[in-house]
């Protein structure tokens, strides 16, 4: 029997305020991130019920869905956007919540901007009206998306009601061959468990590879746990974890501080004796580059695979992958490298921070955007737009033909200026290729790693990197 | 504060076939735009719902026989994809009072249950059953009876499953758990105390 705790249990049992009478925990929420979108309602809400907010030093805010990346100066073209981040700004004034705001020059999406100010630390609870919170996971610290409601709850309480999940313990072990990244972890990892494989269950990420893996990598895995069903994706904390929160904004400030912290960051990892509710185990090498050709992220195949057919999936799968291919207009059966795309995007939660960009810009340099596609840089925040420009990485961009933009979630869904039109295909750095994710009703999304974007840009088509940029050999093996 | 004991829900059904329908197409991100919910009904499904220049594609939520549904059929991850609750305000502010559906994604289920919306659990085939005797007679009268777990409908028995904390929310009138988390002050002080970071 071991005695041991996972890092899910030690964290919950830290959080954990009482029982509640249906069963469920109330749950301590020690970091409450919001944003323009799902939060004015939950303000609206604690206005109504004549509340104010418990703990507004652990809630942080920034805009990151609607604004837009090219004209940055209120008031914006859209008049509801507008309306929104006036909303957000009024709420954060009223009840007294930090607020990164585009003036900052800490603005940014909320999951990249959490990790760079220090505020996303391991052994905590962290919730936020969006779903891919999981990514803040990759610190050890349980993190979820929540409703508007929940929302609510925590401002109003600092807690909210939820059950414990169970944890699958995911190991992959060995050496990544050269051109396959985090991105091809996670969408081979969703690829194999489907796109609710995970429901119930937090994901711990673990093995070599992924104890090799810099905390932006943990990040682009942690962040589509989602994807696979799981609600929280976590990596044990470690030394990279430390050396990635020294010094930060909100880091405990060097010294006894930061030493009596790292120590209790410690004591939060699983133990090598803890028991898991699954253990799985996947071999690097067998990961390629993934790219999606469906309509959900769990329809993935390797850049050298053929399109499924009906005839070539379950009986299960049959309605799901007719849908898929009646919506991509793609030729069932046939090769998905060679197929033509209209817009590249670099960015999103998920691959729009610095380690992205020198990747992606490493491969561009001295290549150019294919005539006709439209190819978009977007920084997932102020702060990373500024590492890139330090680094001259926009300059790089922009000579190959990519318009450099301003931090936001940008093409990575449909709620600011930057859509795709009519079926366009957008081969895409982002996390989601539902129906219409990209703004067009009929738009198509095919999802890749950010070095893959960029062969799909300056060849025009779907391709595989390793062929286009002779991707050499691994330093690390 | 004393909540409504969602006990059951009584109304005539709709089936929209398919699995892992997404948030994205229940409420297409474009109509979050907004500072409240209301509203929201009006774009329930609008990309499968409606062509380009707004006129009608086939869906059977624009199929009039179904038009008064107050319950929604359909597959498997029902809800999956982002955390926003304006999935769920869409299907209730168009009038939609509970969903049968094979499974859910998490956190759709967690937003249905906080609004009083019960999310039941049943097989494909029992599914299709119910779909199909809708299908006959678009009026009717489905029982979801959340107390005794089953459905009901022309003198048949269909059972579903549903989670505990779920279903014991909703019968007993906490769905929305704002008032008992209320309650708990001092616990979370003793709690947070405990832990460094909180303090800031
Ligand atoms: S980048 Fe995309 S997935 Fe990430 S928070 Fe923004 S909209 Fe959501």
């Amino acid at each position: 029997m071991s005695m041991g705790k996972n890092l899910f249990q030690k964290v919950w049992d830290a959080h954990t305020v009482r029982k509640l009478s249906n069963g469920e925990t109330q749950l301590l929420i020690g970091t409450h991130l919001i944003h323009e979108v799902t939060s004015p309602q939950a303000f609206g809400m604690i206005r109504d019920l004549g509340l104010k907010v418990a703990y507004p030093h652990r809630t942080f805010a920034t805009v990151d869905h609607i604004v837009p990346t090219d004209q940055r100066v209120q008031p914006f073209a859209d008049p509801l956007a507008d309306a929104m981040i006036t909303e957000l700004d009024n709420n954060c004034k009223e009840f007294g919540v930090t607020y990164f705001d585009i003036a900052s020059g800490d603005q940014g999406i909320i999951h990249v901007v959490g990790p760079e100010q220090g505020i996303t630390q391991p052994g905590t609870t962290i919730a936020c009206g969006d779903s891919h919170t999981s990514t803040h996971g990759a610190f050890g610290a349980i993190a979820f998306g929540i409703g508007t409601t929940q929302i609510r709850d925590v401002l109003a309480t600092q807690t909210m009601a939820l059950s414990p999940m169970k944890v699958r313990r995911i190991n992959v072990n060995g050496h990544l061959k050269p051109g396959v990244y985090a991105k091809d972890v996670i969408l081979h990892i969703i690829r194999l468990w489907g796109v609710n494989g995970g429901t119930g269950f937090a994901y711990e990420y673990g093995g070599d590879v992924v104890d090799r893996f810099t905390m932006e990598e943990r990040m682009t895995v942690c962040n589509m746990s989602i994807e696979g069903g799981a609600r929280v994706g976590y990596v044990n904390p470690d030394e990279t974890t430390f050396a990635y929160l020294k010094g930060r904004r909100y880091s405990p400030a060097e010294g006894e501080a930061w030493d009596k912290a790292v120590e209790s960051w410690k004591s939060f990892a699983s133990d090598a004796d803890c028991s898991y509710d699954d253990v799985v185990n996947i071999k690097a090498e067998d990961i390629a580059p993934t790219v999606t050709w469906g309509i959900n992220p769990g329809q993935a195949i390797t850049i050298v695979d053929n399109i499924p057919t009906p005839e070539s999936v379950s009986a299960e799968e049959k309605d799901i992958t007719q849908e898929a291919l009646d919506y991509m207009q793609l030729p069932a059966g046939e090769p998905i490298a060679g197929i033509p795309i209209d817009v590249a995007f670099i960015g999103s939660c998920t691959n729009g921070r610095l380690s992205d960009f020198i990747e992606a810009a490493e491969y561009l340099k001295g290549h150019k955007v294919a005539s006709g596609i439209k190819a978009l840089a977007v920084p997932g925040s102020q702060r990373v737009d500024v590492l890139c420009k330090e680094k001259g990485l926009d300059k790089i961009f922009e000579e190959a033909g990519f318009e450099w933009r301003e931090a936001g979630c940008s093409m990575c869904l449909a709620m600011n200026p930057d859509k795709l039109i009519g079926q366009q295909l957008c081969a895409s750095s982002s996390n989601r290729n539902f129906k219409g994710r990209q703004g067009s009703p009929t738009g198509r999304t095919i999802l890749m790693s950010p070095v893959m974007v960029v062969a799909a840009a300056v060849t025009g088509k779907i391709s595989d990197a390793r062929e286009v940029f002779d991707v050499k050999e691994l330093a690390e093996i | 504060m004393a909540l409504e004991k969602i006990t059951e829900v009584v109304g005539t059904g709709v089936f929209v076939p398919g699995d892992a329908i997404d948030t994205d197409r229940i409420i297409p991100a474009r109509y979050m735009k907004c500072v409240t919910f209301d509203g929201l009904g009006e774009h329930l499904f609008y990309d499968v719902r409606k062509n380009e220049d707004g006129s009608d594609k086939e869906h059977p939520l624009n199929d009039s026989r179904y038009s008064d549904a107050t319950i929604l059929l359909s597959g498997d991850n029902f809800g999956c994809g982002s955390s926003r609750e304006h999935a769920p305000q869409a299907l209730y502010r168009y009038g939609f009072r509970g969903i049968v559906a094979e499974s859910f994604a998490e956190i759709f289920f967690g937003n249905c249950t906080t609004l009083g919306i019960p999310c039941f659990c049943a097989s494909k085939e029992e599914i299709a059953r119910i779909a199909s005797a809708v299908e006959a007679d678009p009026t009717l009268a489905i029982t979801m009876d959340v107390s005794a777990r089953e459905i009901r409908f022309a003198g048949e028995t269909v059972s579903i499953t549903m989670r505990e904390t779920a279903h014991s929310s909703l019968i007993n009138g906490k769905w929305d758990a704002i008032g008992e988390l209320l309650e708990a002050k001092e616990d979370v002080i003793a709690v947070s105390k405990e832990l460094p970071y909180f303090a800031g």
